[in-house]
């Protein structure tokens, strides 16, 4: 009777594996899904994206990947993924690795990421900050050292700052790291952290000492319990306060910046990736300030959507990509250079 | 006589505080786990689809997908592992050749998952052009479960008689006859105890995973093997990424939804140990 117990137990096995073996030729070219992958820190807009979509029309597949920004050009450019998002625009390297790869894109500004730097109502003292005292306050050589407002600044009073920052695990604090300290990810590491970009405004709120920096969003919805600091990009220039004109126009520099979805222009022809595609640019407007985006003014908007419609290839930032004072406006013909 | 006595309670002793510590760090970690999640587990939790808002996010996808990982890896795993194992311990030398291949297996059985996720990587998703697909991602984790499947099986080989090998072949049987009437039935009960292994492995397995490429939302249950998927560790792991308390939470559910099919799929796979050797007995 013991060989037939183990007959069908391996039989099983062996039919299902064969099973699997006879549909394991070429794989069947069924792409009903539109693809997406690339930065972290576009996401939840994309994610936010998929699932109104998903709500409107149930019957379609989109799937997002999170391989970052350079991962997702990089299989844009191989030609099998449908959208890469973006926290930066294309470079030119990468440009040119689609073109010989004969994949051609439609590059979409989707929306702006900003970061406020902001201190307590009651701080009177600070009026505005150069991005070389954020990088002195900020690297990781500055733990345990600097730890008074008088050592950030003579003239500052002699008092401790409470500093409250971005997590980790954030886009943020990628961003704020990378443009501030000048490496990704190089901070100190003696401050009050938290993904939770509402537990530093209430750190900031409840703390006349306190210095901390979120997404511009969370400011925005807790005005009257912080102070943004005005930024000096260069020790001459002039200090820019972050509000949505500062942001959109790019004059609030370094602490803003667009964020893009580039789409597989041959993809395009898909009617499934073509309305998916469409329904974002129209409506990423409705959920970005939810989500802690500054969203596009109308004008730009527009100029986005009839891009898409046009279907026109290429980047905007082409050919003088470290220009990043250039507003889309003027990249997108909007206003006089 | 006393020294020896002492040292034998003295041994006793820290085996008994060491198993404590073992017990209580995992009873700490599981209760932490219940803690934060069992509030979020219920049938919307199991049956919901990804979402941006942590309440309503569901599991089902990832849920799905970590099944379908773990039967298609079995069944790829599973005949060429036992097969591997017959051919090296019943018909293979004892010769140097044996050996070379016996060290490799036990050095494979040790490389860290990451290495399996490139092979996997560069051999299912780019050269086979199989993409983030469920059979990239079963391939991989049947390369990692391979080489333990084929270990245990040789043990479970080797523990069999000479004596029930020799009264099959003197009754006239092929070596085939005897290795798959006698030897691998005899073997049965210890061949799933190393599958039960295997099996426990690769469902926790993340690396090899998010190097493949698998999906951070995935808002569908994968239809067949061609389906891109996302799987539980990758979930948690998504979910843990994300700023507010809510995910937080939902990966804590996601990891005592991982234990309980870990459960299960080890109490299935214990069940029919039992029930074959039980029948072995009679």
């Amino acid at each position: 009777m013991r060989r037939s117990r183990l007959l069908p137990a391996c039989g099983l096995v062996v039919v299902s594996t064969l099973a699997l073996a006879a549909c394991g030729g070429p794989p069947a070219p069924v792409r009903a899904v539109v693809t997406i992958d690339g930065s972290s820190t576009v996401y939840p807009l994309t994610e936010a994206m998929a699932e109104e979509y998903h709500r409107a029309v149930p019957d379609t597949r989109v799937t997002i990947g999170v391989a970052g920004t350079g991962g997702g050009f990089r299989r844009l450019c191989r030609g099998n993924l449908d959208v890469a998002t973006a926290s930066r625009p294309i470079a030119p390297a990468e440009a040119a690795a689609c073109r010989t790869a004969g994949v051609a894109f439609v590059e979409l500004p989707v929306a702006y990421d900003g970061i406020t730097v902001a201190v307590h109502p009651s701080n009177t003292w600070v009026d505005a900050l150069g991005v070389e005292e954020l990088r002195r306050l900020w690297r990781h050589e500055a733990q345990g050292r600097l730890l008074r407002w008088s050592q950030l600044r003579p003239g500052f009073p002699d008092r401790e700052i409470h500093l409250f920052g971005a997590g980790a695990d954030s886009g943020t604090f990628d961003y704020f790291t990378g443009v501030i300290t000048g490496a990704p990810r190089d901070s100190r590491g003696d401050y009050t952290a938290s993904e939770d970009d509402n537990t530093l405004v209430q750190g900031v709120a409840g703390d006349p000492g306190a210095l901390g920096y979120f997404g511009f969003a969370y400011f925005e919805a807790n005005q009257e319990y912080l102070r943004a600091v005005p930024i000096r990009l260069r020790e001459d220039g002039p200090a820019v306060l972050p509000t949505r004109d500062t942001i959109r126009s790019g004059e609030y520099q370094p602490l803003a910046r667009p964020v893009f979805v580039y789409v597989n222009a041959r993809s395009l022809d898909r009617p499934d990736v073509r309305a998916f595609v469409e329904y974002y640019a129209t409506h990423v407007g409705d959920v970005a300030n939810d989500l802690g985006y500054v969203p596009l003014d109308d004008r730009v908007h527009a100029a986005i959507r009839a891009r898409l419609a046009a279907r026109q290839t290429g980047s905007l930032y082409g050919v003088e990509a470290a220009a990043p004072a250039r507003t889309l406006a003027a990249r997108l013909g909007l206003d006089p250079p | 006589m006393i020294g020896a006595r002492r040292l034998d309670g003295l041994v006793h002793g820290l085996g008994a505080s060491v198993l404590v510590l073992a017990l209580s760090a995992l009873g700490l970690l599981l209760w932490d786990v219940v803690h934060d999640g069992v509030g979020r587990v219920s049938w919307a939790f199991l049956t919901g689809y990804p979402s941006r808002r942590a309440a309503t996010a569901g599991i089902l996808p990832a849920l799905a997908g970590s099944v379908w990982l773990v039967v298609m890896a079995t069944a790829m795993a599973l005949p060429v592992g036992v097969g591997g194992a017959v051919a090296l311990e019943e018909y293979g030398s004892r010769g140097r050749w044996a050996r070379l291949i016996e060290i490799n297996i036990a050095n494979l059985a040790g490389v860290p998952s990451i290495i399996y996720g490139l092979l996997g990587l560069g051999l299912f998703v780019r050269a086979l052009r199989l993409e983030h697909s469920l059979v990239a991602g079963a391939a991989t984790l049947a390369l990692l479960m391979l080489p333990l499947v084929i270990i245990t099986t040789r043990e479970a080989l080797r523990s069999v008689p000479v004596s029930l090998r020799e009264a099959s072949l003197a009754l006239g049987a092929t070596k085939w006859q005897t290795t798959w009437h006698q030897v691998l039935p005899d073997a049965l009960p210890r061949l799933l105890t190393g599958l039960i292994l295997a099996v426990s492995r690769i469902v926790g397995e993340t690396a090899p995973l998010i190097v493949i490429g698998a999906l951070a939302y995935v808002p569908f249950v994968p239809d067949g093997p061609w389906s891109s998927f996302t799987a539980l560790p990758i979930q948690i792991f998504a979910w843990l990424a994300r700023p507010g308390t809510g995910f937080r939470e939902n990966a804590a559910a996601g990891i005592l939804v991982l234990l309980v099919v870990l459960l299960i799929t080890n109490s299935v796979a214990i069940w029919l140990r039992d029930r074959s050797s039980r029948r072995r007995d009679a």
